[in-house]
């Protein structure tokens, strides 16, 4: 049988809802996923599915003949798929339909739905789960237009909002502020003095965008010549390092030292020491390595951990602020493909078409037969009969044949002819 | 013909403003391509009501305040075009249009009577020197006063850690920095080259090549000197950062104090 009616529907889980002792009993590996979309296409039910699985949500998009019905199967598939009863996971569901669902997708692929507001990896997750279901020919022309107008409205949201621009790590928030110091962090320097865990992370977020010239200081010299040489840096001597200090452009603290080991004076000569050059101090011990008075010197800026947090904080809710503005592109992106999406149901088409034929028929039968009062009223009748058999004679061929290229990649333009050549927009 | 195309002009930086404003705030991407569009028709408009000027005048539009006004808000669009091709920061445009757009709008206010040139042909080549190296001067300046701007802007963010939406808006302090720097070491030679061929010109009309005047030269003298100090300061000591945005900013307001001292 032969679909005329378009509903997308979702069902998962993710996240927000479902502890992750249950989220990783339903998760799908990509053995297990690639069968499922093929058991899920053979179903007469189901006429396109894709399955999302990662470690924050499972979802099963698709496009059915029935929506209830189909939310039903797809709930079904999952928990016997994994063995564990209905009941016990009926409470974790979430299940949307036609817009709904289009917008849901368009928020988990613009990473409104992740638990970091506005990380970039769910995008590349969600054009993973498209590609597998595609190559498994499991797709088709709904989902396809579907998932790729969610790339682009993630692409769009990424790059008109700011959602995605704000680090809402310390060591990110400490690269953005380098990057907002110096620009290009290529030619710059950073000189570690401690080998914290959390001054070797960020002196390696540093490095990964660009910083080449690692000095390392440490009380214990073998342990600076160890992280040194895992940095592709030079080990300073913990004594020399104060001597040193002019030469880094960003320095971060991570000493056990009870009282501050950096002092106002000591910034004073290198600053000087090196022109005005600036210099980004990043104190993440506890307690403090630097005197706070340091930041007060003209071209010295001083984070300390809990400014960094600060930081991190206030970008938290910076992006929940642009998560609003990236509402708003959604909703918009949602109601164009909404139109897109609506004009590929032949049912109304098809029952203006037929009902435009009725009309002429009437009207023709009608017009003929007052001039043949001499009939009876079974030969009228007999009339009637043949007009209508012949019409739907005419149009049985188009209706179907409509009905079968609505389901295929150019099923608009078959409906845009249709309409056209029966005038059904006038 | 001129007054349409002027007034275009005049319209364009105003909108071109207004769209550096939004972009500013809101961030998208047509808001800024459209301004920057906008700034280049206003810039053709002004190109035109200059040559119609030109061609009635006869001479290059630095005789009266209103040209001086026309040509020195066309040059401040030029070098903020170039900047902005070299250095590709979006935002700059709301910092310097919007003073285009307010030198222009006191232009509309001065008299439009034309001036004649002086008769002797050396007059008129240093005066033409002097008029367009200082306001060649003038229009880096600008773009050193908008960095400026931006530099402290940005700086007192960092420093503050109050990082608010321009943080994330503008750019790095480096690049700030640099720009500033860059229009300054272009500006000053212009600047003082301009002066010299103003002292040369009053040589040629049996005028002392210098004179201790408290409203006309003075304030030139003051305005030289600020941006000798920001130019070689950087050199020598490495006067840099703040200091150097802060000298940038002070140099222009001195420059804007001149011209209405020189005026009155």
């Amino acid at each position: 049988m032969i679909s005329t009616e378009s509903n997308l529907v979702l069902v998962g889980v993710n996240h927000k809802a479902t502890p992750v002792e249950i989220r990783e009993k339903l998760a799908f590996n990509q053995v297990k996923l690639e069968a499922s979309l093929e058991h899920l296409v053979s179903c007469p039910e189901i006429v396109e599915n894709i399955i999302l699985s990662t470690c924050n949500r499972v979802e099963i998009y698709a496009r059915v003949e029935d929506s209830e019905e189909g939310i039903q199967l797809l709930k079904d598939f999952i928990s016997d798929y994994h063995g564990i009863a209905r009941g016990g996971l009926d409470q974790y569901f979430y299940s949307y339909r036609d817009n709904q669902a289009i917008e849901h997708l368009f928020r988990v692929s613009a990473s409104l739905d992740s638990m970091i507001l506005g990380e970039a990896q769910i995008l590349g997750q969600v054009k993973d789960a498209y590609s597998t279901a595609r190559a498994l020919s499991s797709t088709g022309l709904v989902l396809n237009q579907l998932f790729e107008k969610a790339f682009n409205v993630a692409k769009k949201v990424r790059e008109e909002t700011g959602i995605s621009e704000r680090g809402v790590s310390i060591s990110s928030a400490a690269v953005e502020l380098a990057k907002k110091i110096f620009e290009d962090l290529e030619n710059h320097s950073v000189m570690l003095v401690g080998t914290g865990e959390m001054a070797e992370l960020a002196a390696k977020h540093l490095i990964s965008y660009g910083v080449k010239t690692v000095y390392v200081a440490s009380r214990t010299y073998e342990r600076a010549i160890s992280l040194a040489q895992s940095l592709n840096g030079c080990a300073l001597d913990f004594d020399a390092f104060k001597e040193e200090l002019y030469r880094a452009d960003i320095v971060i603290t991570s000493t056990a030292a009870p009282t501050f080991i950096i002092h106002k004076e000591m910034i004073e000569q290198a600053i000087h020491k090196r022109k005005n050059k600036p210099i980004f101090l990043i104190d993440i011990a506890v307690p403090r390595d630097i005197a706070p008075e340091v930041n007060d010197l003209e071209n010295v800026y001083l984070y300390d951990i809990d400014d960094l947090q600060n930081v991190v904080n206030a970008n938290m809710e910076e992006r929940q602020k642009e998560a609003e503005n990236a509402m708003e592109i959604i909703k918009e992106e949602v109601t164009k493909f909404n139109n897109w999406f609506s004009t590929l149901d032949a049912v109304p088409t098809i029952v203006e078409m037929r009902n435009r034929a009725e009309e002429m028929r009437k009207n023709e039968a009608e017009k003929t037969l007052k001039n043949l009062s001499h009939l009876s009223y079974d030969d009228q009748k007999a009339i009637h009969q043949l007009t209508q058999s012949l019409v739907n004679k005419l149009l049985h061929k188009p209706t179907i044949n409509l009905k079968k290229k609505t389901q295929s990649k150019d099923g608009h333009v078959y409906l845009k002819a249709i309409r056209h050549l029966f005038h059904l927009d006038d | 013909m001129d007054k349409i195309s002027f007034n275009l002009s005049l319209f364009s930086y105003l909108m071109a403003s207004l769209a550096y404003f939004v972009y500013l705030a809101y961030r998208r991407p047509l808001v800024s391509t459209l301004a920057g569009w906008t700034v280049a028709f206003g810039l053709v408009c002004q190109t035109v009501s200059i040559g119609i000027r030109s061609s009635q005048t006869g001479h290059g539009p630095y005789t009266t305040s209103f040209e001086v006004a026309l040509f020195l808000s066309w040059l401040m669009v030029v070098v903020y075009f170039l900047t902005e091709w070299k250095y590709k920061i979006k935002d700059l445009g709301a910092f310097v249009i919007p003073l285009v757009f307010i030198v222009l709008l006191y232009s509309v206010f001065l008299s439009k009577e034309t001036a004649l040139l002086p008769e002797s042909s050396e007059v008129r080549f240093w005066l033409t020197m002097h008029q367009t190296l200082s306001i060649m001067g003038y229009a880096a300046f600008s773009i050193a006063f908008a960095a400026g701007i931006m530099y402290l802007i940005q700086e007192h963010q960092v420093k503050s850690k109050k990082l608010g939406i321009m943080y994330f808006r503008m750019p790095s302090l480096e690049v700030l920095d640099d720009l500033n720097f860059k229009v300054i070491m272009i500006g000053f030679p212009l600047f003082t080259l301009g002066f010299m061929t103003g002292s040369i010109q009053n040589t040629e009309m049996d005028q002392p090549f210098f004179s201790w005047d408290l409203t006309r030269t003075l304030p030139l003298v003051a305005t030289w000197l600020i941006y000798c100090l920001v130019f070689f300061g950087r050199m020598a000591v490495g006067l840099r950062g703040k200091k150097a945005a802060q000298g940038a900013i002070l140099g222009f307001i001195t420059v804007v104090g001149t011209y209405f001292l020189h005026i009155l």
